[in-house]
């Protein structure tokens, strides 16, 4: 007798020969000759190529935000050149973490969206507000479909009273906002570093540009030490109210990395001393 | 003809069908509400503090609307849910306007929003939802509905992460349960009334700071929105951030 | 009754260019009663004249309110401007639902001038009969827009549809640099008084028969009917249509109280210039 659970019941192969194990995992359907134009339509269940973090923080004139160059494909980094904060019209960019493809769709989307809004309009008055509610819009309904976007975003820009504005959708279409922002692994990494800074609405009036900046660029090399999934070279955009400017600079380089800890570390096959 | 592998419970077996990992359409994201009714008015209070798991979204992102016509509603559970069903509300009651030319009743506010999450009863509105205002009489309600659509009108309630450990609270503190007539020797149920605005606000307070102190989800910010027959007001007290 | 061979469907040109199903809607706005329309820097106003079917009937409604920044005032076939106006409610809503932003009037306009120039190109159908002046508040400050069957819609500083309405753009073009800077309460004054000049000679405004609407910056769209539109009617010294101010318009001398009668004779005029030049 076979011992193996597997085959409790069954009768032996030496006398019967191989079991049809239809019989016991019959169905209506005949699997055999499914082909795959039959195949069941599928929804993105898992994201392929992805981007890690995006990071924003609030100072007293605006916003600063940043998310690296690298889409990596598993563990392979497939992607290095991979700018993921875009400008949409005058008064917003958009940073997307997850899913490239998806990201890649997103923007075509906002790029339908500001020719359809420029049209018989005499001024631009797509403002960042009206973006995020459009984007949580387009994640809740593709959520509702069980067919989402495999995306976090962080919308940043001006609002329709020339405030910045800030907000963070996820592919659930869930939408919030806060002085600091961030999107996966951000999370966990630079919010932490964010909040010293600006703890409440309060701090952030006390934020200066040059400080600001600071953080999200230590915040990058944190995230560049830390997050396996990172790059040392990312996008960081700057919005001004003063100067109503939204600034958009790309292959900025993580700086003043110190890696002379990495000579002590041991394992990870380094060889044991 | 291919050859099928049957799949069993067994962890050892080898399958060569991919494994299907369906996608979650549903997050929690904390929070508790709670509304009280009294004689001319009612309240509808709600934390700030939005999260997914062990992360803070957001230590401010108000969950209770004034949503026109003297109501306050408040959905707590999954937030994406939550904005759906109270800007949908918001819609229906912009027609209702066109249509009636005149204000929604507290109780037709209750019913229509039943049929709003009764609607979606194969795929609900993961939400708690509490729906604050004042009867025909000029009396302060409340109505609670459960996610598909059941509800009922009460004198107060708890809705969302913090729910079980405040409902207790009201029960006592509220409707006056457990407690006795302390010149009855505990013999006669101590007399219901109903309570003062103030006292209304020190016990949202008092539910808030407690349930702030045992749940990770609540804390931040407290918004409390007091309907009267003059209007709505926003009362916003902080809460242990930690 | 009178022949034209060009006027079967909204699809044919009469050998002259013209095509006379759209004439003949915009006659069909004629036989409404007035509707005026005026902007200001920071307001617009509407006010309309309601008819009765007989006396004891109810008033017509002349004002439709589309969003709290817009609404429509209509002169024509009723039925048609509900049509409208709904389309354009829900124009609003899903501008609400999904950018969270009112409107564009100019969009909004747009909007409902492309449904009606639809209709003007398909065979079976017709053109909407009904003209409306569209009131707005946006972000580009206050509009007022004239919507023809035709398609066309434009921008005006003031104007006036349906019956007699050319004695309020009279009105209009004596008064309307005056405009800009008039408060409110001024230009619901104006607005009045052009929708005055509209009526027939034995007509008089009444709370019953008038409806007012402002729209503003920090105004939303409110109409104004029956006891509340006193306060605006008490605004004006006389209600009634003294012709005092006609002497330098003689344009109004068909100011029969059955304006019906009108129609046939223009349409027919028309007509018979057509079949001229076909012949």
């Amino acid at each position: 007798m076979n011992h193996d659970p597997f085959h409790w019941g069954r009768p032996s192969t030496k006398t019967y020969g191989e079991y049809n194990y239809l019989i016991s995992n019959a169905s209506n359907v005949d699997r055999s000759v499914k082909s795959n134009s039959e195949f069941p339509k599928m929804h993105t269940q898992q994201p392929m190529i992805t981007g890690t973090s995006v990071i924003a923080i609030k100072y007293k004139d605006g916003i600063i935000m940043a998310a690296d160059h690298m889409g990596s494909y598993g563990s392979l980094m497939k992607l290095e050149d991979l700018k993921r904060i875009i400008q949409v019209g005058d008064d917003a960019v958009v940073g997307i973490s997850g899913d490239i493809s998806d990201f890649q769709y997103l923007e075509r989307l906002l790029d339908d969206l500001q020719i359809e809004d420029a049209y018989d309009m005499d001024q631009e008055h797509l403002k960042a507000n009206h973006l995020s509610e459009y984007l949580t819009r387009v994640m809740y309904n593709r959520r509702t479909k069980m067919n989402p976007l495999w995306n976090a975003i962080i919308v940043a820009g001006f609002d329709d009273k020339d405030e910045p504005y800030l907000k963070h959708i996820d592919l659930l279409g869930v939408s919030y906002t806060s002085p600091t922002l961030a999107t996966g692994f951000g999370n966990h990494l630079a919010i932490p570093l964010l909040r010293k800074k600006v703890e409440t609405e309060d701090d952030v009036k006390k934020l200066s540009k040059e400080d600001a900046i600071q953080t999200i660029k230590d915040c990058m090399k944190v995230l560049f030490y830390r997050d396996a999934r990172s790059w040392n070279k990312y996008s960081l955009c700057v919005i001004e109210k003063s100067t109503k400017s939204i600034s958009l600079e790309h292959e900025v380089q993580v700086e003043n990395m110190k890696w002379d800890f990495a000579q002590h570390i041991t394992g990870y096959g380094v060889p044991q001393l | 003809m291919q050859k099928v592998i049957p799949t069993t419970e067994y962890a050892n077996e080898v399958r060569n069908e991919p494994i299907e990992h369906r996608f979650n359409p549903y997050s929690d994201n904390g929070g508790t509400i709670l509304g009280i009714a009294g004689e001319d008015f009612a309240v509808l209070a709600g934390d700030t503090r939005q999260t997914t798991g062990y992360s803070i979204n957001s230590r401010y992102e108000p969950k209770v609307f004034n949503v026109g016509d003297n109501l306050l509603l408040s959905a707590n559970g999954f937030a994406g849910d939550a904005n759906q069903l109270v800007k949908v509300f918001e819609n229906k009651l912009k027609w209702y306007h066109f249509n009636h030319n005149k204000n929604l009743k507290t109780s037709s506010a209750a019913r229509l929003i039943q049929h709003m999450l009764y609607g979606k009863r194969f795929f609900p509105y993961y939400v708690h939802t509490i729906l604050a205002g004042l009867d025909d009489e000029g009396k302060g309600c409340i109505y609670s509905f459960d996610p598909v659509g059941s509800y009922e009108r009460e004198q107060c309630r708890a809705g969302g992460a913090a729910a079980s450990l405040i409902m207790p609270f009201l029960d006592n503190q509220v409707n006056f349960k457990n407690q006795m007539d302390p010149n009855s020797n505990g013999k006669k149920p101590k007399e219901i009334r109903y309570l003062k605005l103030e006292e209304v606000i020190q016990l949202v307070r008092d539910a808030f700071s407690s349930a702030t102190e045992r749940h990770i989800e609540v804390g931040d910010g407290l918004e409390i929105l007091i309907v009267t027959k003059d209007g709505v007001r926003t009362e916003y007290y902080p809460l242990k951030r930690d | 009754m009178f022949r034209n061979n060009y006027d079967n469907d909204a699809t044919t040109f009469s050998p002259t260019g013209r095509i006379f199903q759209i004439e003949y809607a915009v006659e069909a706005i004629k036989q409404g009663s007035a509707a005026v329309g005026l902007v200001s820097k920071n307001h617009v106003v509407l006010a309309a004249l309601k008819r009765n079917a007989e006396e004891l009937g109810s008033y017509q409604k002349k004002i439709i309110r589309v969003d709290n920044h817009m609404g429509v005032a209509l002169a024509g076939l009723a039925p048609d401007a509900r049509i409208l106006s709904n389309y354009l409610r829900q124009q609003a809503m899903s501008s609400q639902m999904v950018f969270n932003r009112p409107l564009n009037i100019q969009k909004a306009v747009n909007s409902i001038a492309d449904k009606a120039q639809t209709n003007t190109q398909s065979a079976g159908g017709r053109p909407y009969g009904v003209g409306l002046l569209i009131a707005g508040f946006d972000e580009s400050g206050p509009h007022l827009f004239e919507f023809l069957p035709s398609g066309s819609a434009l921008e005006y500083v003031a104007t006036a549809i349906g019956a007699r309405s050319q004695a309020a753009k009279t009105f209009f073009e004596r008064k309307f640099e005056e405009f800009p800077d008039a408060s409110k309460e001024q230009l619901i004054e104006y607005a009045l008084t052009a929708l005055r000049d509209t009526l027939a000679q034995d007509k008089e405004l009444t709370s019953a028969n008038t409806t007012v609407a402002v729209v503003g910056k920090d105004d939303a769209f409110t109409v104004y009917d029956d006891e509340e539109v006193e306060q605006w009617l008490s605004l004006l010294d006389t209600l009634s249509n003294n012709r005092s101010t006609g002497a330098d318009n003689d344009d109004e001398d068909d100011d029969e109280d059955d304006e019906q009668n009108d129609q046939p004779t223009e349409a027919s005029e028309s007509t018979s210039a057509a079949m001229e030049v076909d012949a």
